[in-house]
């Protein structure tokens, strides 16, 4: 088992270098950040001098190495348009987004595992297509007019929740529900096939046979089994609610950092694209590593070869 | 006379509307004692499980009781609710299933498993639950029992699964133990073990057990009673040994002249003639190699010689694990051996790349034991069967004409080509299988457990085909299989095999009359019903 956790670490490691290496080297190569810097107007002369300064004429993988010893430390440079250092951008900003994204999961759990079990226990019936529906319902809307819908419907006629803005949990509800549902039929569809294919399983029959009472045989038995794959799916559903909120952050006016990303892009601010891309890279590494532990506490076979 | 245990009148229960028949089990009416083994013969759709997981209240839900009853302890076990009967599921009536491999969940230990049944059932404390929990694991022979105890399925043996779930099955020291075909699974070694297992069990939980099977083999190991079904009645019951030696039913009596016996006769002379020679053949695997861990070497062949000579069949016998299949792969190139020659004809077919070998294929063909996943669904059987030759450049025409004359040989009619995989039982389709081998004419034909997913009578009829095409063809027959008993009927010489060597080796009555290896003789003693002689079935009719 020990040696399981740590060649996955090991191996995590490995991505992120790979991940920040690759995202310098592409950043880089996109645009040129003295002709940027230095404005429409300048001269060679200026662009020239402006690279001088900031060391960008020094080889490619020397600048790369710089960056990455200071990002380690938590120094990412400053902002180009903020004039502010890069490190406390994005603990402003951080925050909102893991916010939104750990709300968004749970949404996306709590509305799925229920809508795949019981569409399990009854297959092709009308519970089942019941189910089905609304889950497709999610996927089917764009999220950000479903979140327009939220918000005329419960900020606006009913008036029971902020339209936009992140001052408090609260704020975050409606968000949350927009980003969680459009995620919702994936995962609704693996519950309700690992239930399924569980449910009708060998185990299930000696378990019955043993005299064992539905609801137990449901839930202790065959969701243990159904929901492995769930966790690994999670992870990748999470990594794309941190990277791909943008719209709905721009929708509720969460100052995120999926928003910061995107203007940052816009404006070729170098320094915090490149912080941006590490951080959400990390924790998606991160996050799959967990899942990755999960999954080996969950089932055995991966815990004891 | 005492009680019966379980008495069963008039039970019928109805297929859905689409089957070939209107019910799985039509008036059938049985009574079972304690303290006895009730087999119930069959073969499959004969209804001899779905009276077994009726029993337990456990029917798919597209079957439906229509009438009859099942008293078991003075309750009919067909009208009460589902609680109850789930309230004596496990407790009163427990059950053993056939695949041991899935029957575990495999989330939880063993030793939650088993002890799960003691908190469905009563209320005892947690360290009583274990210790009645190691006590059962000692009863069912399981070595080291606080090892099993903390194990999780997937870290044992088949059959020490069988013993798990053996175990949960006695826990609650049922009346009615029913075994649904329970060592079907398993080696032979590992079934000898299991059934004497349940011998015991008859007597020391003076259970009634009623054991379901198809192999009249085993009926004649454990069996008190017998009951033969087919197509869902009852056509013969009576005492093991009325049934057994004294059948009178014309099914009973097939059932029993298709049990699998050493040929008789002195078998005739083989040719001179090498069709197949294998020299030094060997493989290792490597397995489970990382970057900080070395792998974990397996020697699933060690180097192995052998020859057989044109029109011989020599049989390839061995429990799982002993290396046949590897053998198998590598005689077809479907693994790369690691050193060795084998040599068909003057060609070495262990050299040279896959691709190289492609022209060479047509010598060497195979026929696989699952007949239902061999043949593509979606194509017509004369499709596939052409397939073969018109790579080897034979013209439609010819090959077209070819598979009509090999549907001739298999015993079906030319019009099988027309139709689908679908459309055939999976008798037919091991033939078809047969035939799709043979269209490229191969100078060996390998059956790889070739009759084993087959119900007996029909498994009969595959090796007389194979017996037939052998001697009109003078084809020679590499017949690997983990069944002493059907080898030594079709085979002219054997090799047995176990840890990936040959351990013994020499003609069909030098291994059954005069064993020389340790393994061959536990193999041997491990079959079946040997202490019973098939009856002169003619003799008994006359």
């Amino acid at each position: 088992m020990l040696r399981y956790l740590m060649q996955r670490i090991g191996l995590a490691l490995l991505v992120c270098v790979a991940v920040s290496l690759l995202a310098f080297t592409l950043l880089n190569a996109s645009g040129d950040v003295a002709i940027s810097v230095a404005g429409e107007e300048a001269t060679a002369a200026q662009i020239d001098a402006i690279r001088e300064q900031m060391g960008l004429n020094r080889p490619l993988l020397v600048r790369y190495g710089e960056w990455l010893g200071n990002a380690v430390q938590g120094d990412f440079g400053n902002s180009l348009f903020f004039r502010q250092p890069v490190g406390e951008l994005i603990a402003d900003r951080l925050p909102k987004t893991m916010t939104l994204a750990v709300m968004s999961l749970a949404v996306m759990l709590l509305l799925s595992v229920p809508l795949g079990v019981v569409a399990a226990l009854r297959p092709n019936s009308l519970i089942d297509r019941a189910a089905l529906l609304i889950a497709v319902l999610g996927q089917a809307m764009p999220n950000f007019w479903f979140a327009l819908v939220l918000i005329v419907i419960f900020s606006l006629t009913l008036g029971i929740m902020p339209p936009s803005g992140s001052a408090t949990l609260k704020h975050y509800v409606l968000p949350a529900i927009a980003l969680g549902y459009y995620s919702t039929p994936p995962m609704m569809r693996l519950i309700r096939q690992g239930m399924i294919e569980a449910l009708s399983s060998d185990y299930i029959r000696t378990a019955q046979a043993k005299g064992i009472g539905a609801t137990k045989i449901i839930f202790k038995h065959a969701l243990r089994n159904a929901v492995i794959p769930v966790v690994s799916l999670s992870a990748v559903q999470f990594g794309n609610m941190l990277g791909g909120s943008v719209v709905i952050e721009a929708v509720f006016g969460i100052n995120g950092l999926g928003f910061l990303a995107w203007e940052s892009i816009s404006r070729m601010d170098l320094p915090v694209v490149q912080a941006v891309l590490l951080i959400v890279a990390v924790f998606y590494i991160i996050v799959v590593l967990a899942a990755d532990f999960i999954n080996a506490w969950l089932d055995p076979r991966i815990r004891i070869s | 006379m005492t009680e019966p245990l379980l008495s069963v009148r008039n039970l019928t229960v109805d297929l859905p509307a689409s089957g070939d028949r209107l019910h799985a089990v039509s008036g059938l009416s049985f009574d079972m004692y304690p303290n006895e083994i009730v087999c119930v013969v069959g073969e499959s759709g004969s209804g001899k499980s779905v009276t077994a997981f009726t029993a337990m209240g456990l029917l798919p839900k597209a079957l439906k009781v229509a009438g009859g009853e099942m008293l078991f302890e003075g309750r009919d076990l067909l009208k009460m609710s589902r609680h109850e009967h789930a309230g004596l599921r496990g407790k009163r009536i427990s059950m053993v299933f056939q695949e041991p491999m899935t029957a575990l969940n495999p989330c939880f230990t063993v030793g939650d498993q088993i002890e799960e049944i003691f908190r469905t059932h009563t209320k005892l404390s947690s360290a009583e639950c274990k210790a009645r929990t190691m006590a059962l694991l000692e009863e069912v022979r399981l070595p080291d029992p606080p090892r099993v105890y903390a194990s999780y399925p997937h870290q044992l043996s088949g059959g020490q699964r069988q013993r798990i779930v053996i175990a949960i099955a006695l826990a609650m020291d049922p009346k009615l133990l029913i075994a649904d075909e329970p060592t079907t699974a398993l080696d032979v070694t590992t079934q000898a073990q299991i059934l004497s297992l349940f011998k015991t069990l008859k007597t020391t939980h003076n259970a009634g057990i009623l054991f379901v099977t198809h192999d009249f083999d085993v009926v004649a190991e454990i069996a008190d009673r017998v009951i033969v079904m087919q197509k869902g009645i009852v056509v013969e019951q009576g005492t093991a040994e009325e049934v057994l030696n004294q059948p009178q039913h014309p099914y009973t009596r097939q059932l029993i002249a298709a049990v699998p016996r050493k040929r008789e006769g002195a078998a005739p002379p083989l040719q001179e003639e090498i069709a197949l020679q294998v020299k030094g053949l060997s493989k290792t695997f490597h397995l489970g190699r990382t970057l900080t861990r070395k792998a974990r070497t397996v020697h699933a062949l060690h180097p192995t010689d052998f020859t057989v000579r044109k029109g011989e069949t020599l049989g390839i016998v061995g429990e799982s694990g002993s290396g046949k299949t590897t053998l198998v792969r590598c005689l077809i190139r479907l693994l790369d051996p690691d050193e060795g020659e084998i040599w068909i004809g003057d060609r070495n077919f262990a050299k040279g790349s896959r691709e190289s070998l492609r022209a060479a294929r047509k010598d060497i063909q195979i026929v696989f034991q699952d007949p239902y996943g061999s043949l593509n669904p979606r194509r017509s059987i004369g499709e596939q069967l052409i397939g073969a030759p018109m790579n080897f450049g034979v013209s439609r025409d010819v090959a077209w004409e070819r598979a009509k004359r090999l549907m001739k040989i298999v015993r079906l009619e030319e019009e099988a080509l027309y139709r689908y995989p679908s459309q055939f039982s999976g008798g037919q389709r091991q033939r078809i299988c047969i035939a799709r081998a043979l269209m490229v004419e191969p100078k060996v034909l390998i059956a790889d457990e070739a009759v084993s997913a087959l119900d007996v009578s029909v498994q009969k009829e595959v090796l007389q085909l194979l017996a037939d095409i052998k001697r009109d063809m003078g084809l020679t027959i590499l017949f690997i299989t983990h069944d002493l008993r059907v080898a030594s009927q079709i085979c002219d010489n054997l090799i047995v095999m176990s840890h990936g060597k040959i351990v013994e080796r020499g003609t069909v009555d030098q291994v059954f009359g005069d064993a020389q290896d340790a393994y061959t003789r536990q193999l041997l003693s491990a079959m079946p019903g040997r202490g019973w002689e098939v009856p002169d079935l003619d003799a008994l009719s006359a």
